[in-house]
C-alpha cells in the first residue's frame, strides 16, 4: 500500500491548529451573550458538530447511491467510514445540547421538534451501523446498509427545518434563519465550522484506509 | 463566569470524545499494518 503518511501528519497538524484556533475564538475573540452569559459558548462547538454529522450523513447518501450505481467497494467503505464519524458527532450534539438547555431551559431534555428529530437521527445512523456488523454476508449487508443510508438521510432536512415547521423551544437558526449574531460571534462560529470540517476531513481520510487495510487482510489471507 | 461546569463539561466531553475516537483509529492503524506486513512476509 502506497504510504500516505506525510498526507496525515500534516492534516493532523492543520487540523490541530485549527482547533486550538476554534478556542481561542469561542473564549477570546466571541464576547459573552448579554441574556445567557458564558454557557452560550457551547454554541460554538455545538452547531459546528451539527454541521459536520448532516454533511457526514450527505456523503453517507451519495457514497450509498454511487455504490448501488456501480458495486465498487470503495464506496461502500467511505460510505461506513462517513457513517461512524456522523455518528461521533451526532451523539456530540445529543451531549452538548442538554447541558446547554439545563441552565437556559431549566430542563436536560424535552420532547421538543428539533430534539426529537435529532435523537431519530442518532437511532438511524445507530441501526445503519448495527446492520453491517450483524448481517453474515458482507455483500448483501453492504447493499442493505446502503439504501438505509439513503432512506435515513431523509431525517437530515427534516431536522434542519423542524425548527421552521413546528413552534420550538430551540433558537431560530443562525446561518439562513435571520439570527441576530454580533460580528465576533459570526466570526468565532465560522471559524469552527472550517476547522470542524477540517477535523472531518481527517477522520475520514483516516477511516477509509482503516477499512481499505482491512479489506486488503481479507484479500491476502483468501489468497494464501 | 455563569454555569461554568455546564461550559466546562461540554467541552470536556467534545475533546474526551475526539481524542478516543482518534486513538481508536491510531490503534487501528498500527495493527492492521503489522498485519499486513505480516501476511506479505508469509507468501
Amino acid at each position: 500500500m502506497k504510504s500516505i503518511k506525510p498526507l496525515y501528519f500534516t492534516l493532523a497538524v492543520l487540523t490541530f491548529i485549527l482547533m486550538e484556533g476554534a478556542l481561542y475564538m469561542a473564549f477570546l475573540h466571541a464576547p459573552t451573550e448579554r441574556t445567557m452569559g458564558d454557557v452560550q459558548r457551547i454554541f460554538y462547538f455545538h452547531v459546528p458538530s451539527a454541521w459536520v454529522s448532516f454533511l457526514a450523513f450527505f456523503v453517507v447518501c451519495i457514497a450509498s447511491i454511487a455504490f448501488l450505481r456501480t458495486g465498487k467497494a470503495a464506496w461502500d467503505r467511505l460510505a461506513a467510514s462517513s457513517a461512524g464519524i456522523g455518528l461521533l458527532f451526532i451523539t456530540l450534539v445529543l451531549v452538548t445540547g442538554p447541558l446547554w438547555a439545563k441552565p437556559v431551559w431549566n430542563v436536560y431534555w424535552t420532547w421538543d421538534a428539533r430534539l426529537t428529530t435529532s435523537l431519530i437521527l442518532w437511532l438511524i445512523y445507530l441501526a445503519y451501523l448495527m446492520v453491517r456488523s450483524y448481517t453474515s454476508d458482507p455483500e448483501r449487508g453492504a447493499k442493505f446498509a446502503a439504501v438505509f443510508g439513503i432512506i435515513g438521510f431523509l431525517d437530515v432536512p427534516i431536522v434542519y427545518m423542524s425548527i421552521r415547521w413546528w413552534r420550538t423551544l430551540h433558537p431560530a437558526p443562525v446561518i439562513g434563519g435571520g439570527g441576530g449574531l454580533a460580528p465576533e460571534m459570526k466570526a468565532a462560529l465560522f471559524f469552527s465550522l472550517f476547522a470542524f470540517t477540517v477535523l472531518y476531513i481527517t477522520l475520514l481520510l483516516l477511516s477509509f484506509r482503516i477499512r481499505s487495510m482491512e479489506q486488503k487482510i481479507q484479500a491476502l489471507k483468501h489468497n494464501s | 463566569m455563569q454555569n461554568i461546569t455546564f461550559l466546562f463539561a461540554a467541552y470536556s466531553l467534545i475533546w474526551l470524545a475526539i481524542f478516543l475516537f482518534l486513538l481508536n483509529l491510531a490503534r487501528k492503524v498500527t495493527r492492521l499494518e503489522q498485519q499486513v506486513r505480516h501476511l506479505e512476509e508469509e507468501r
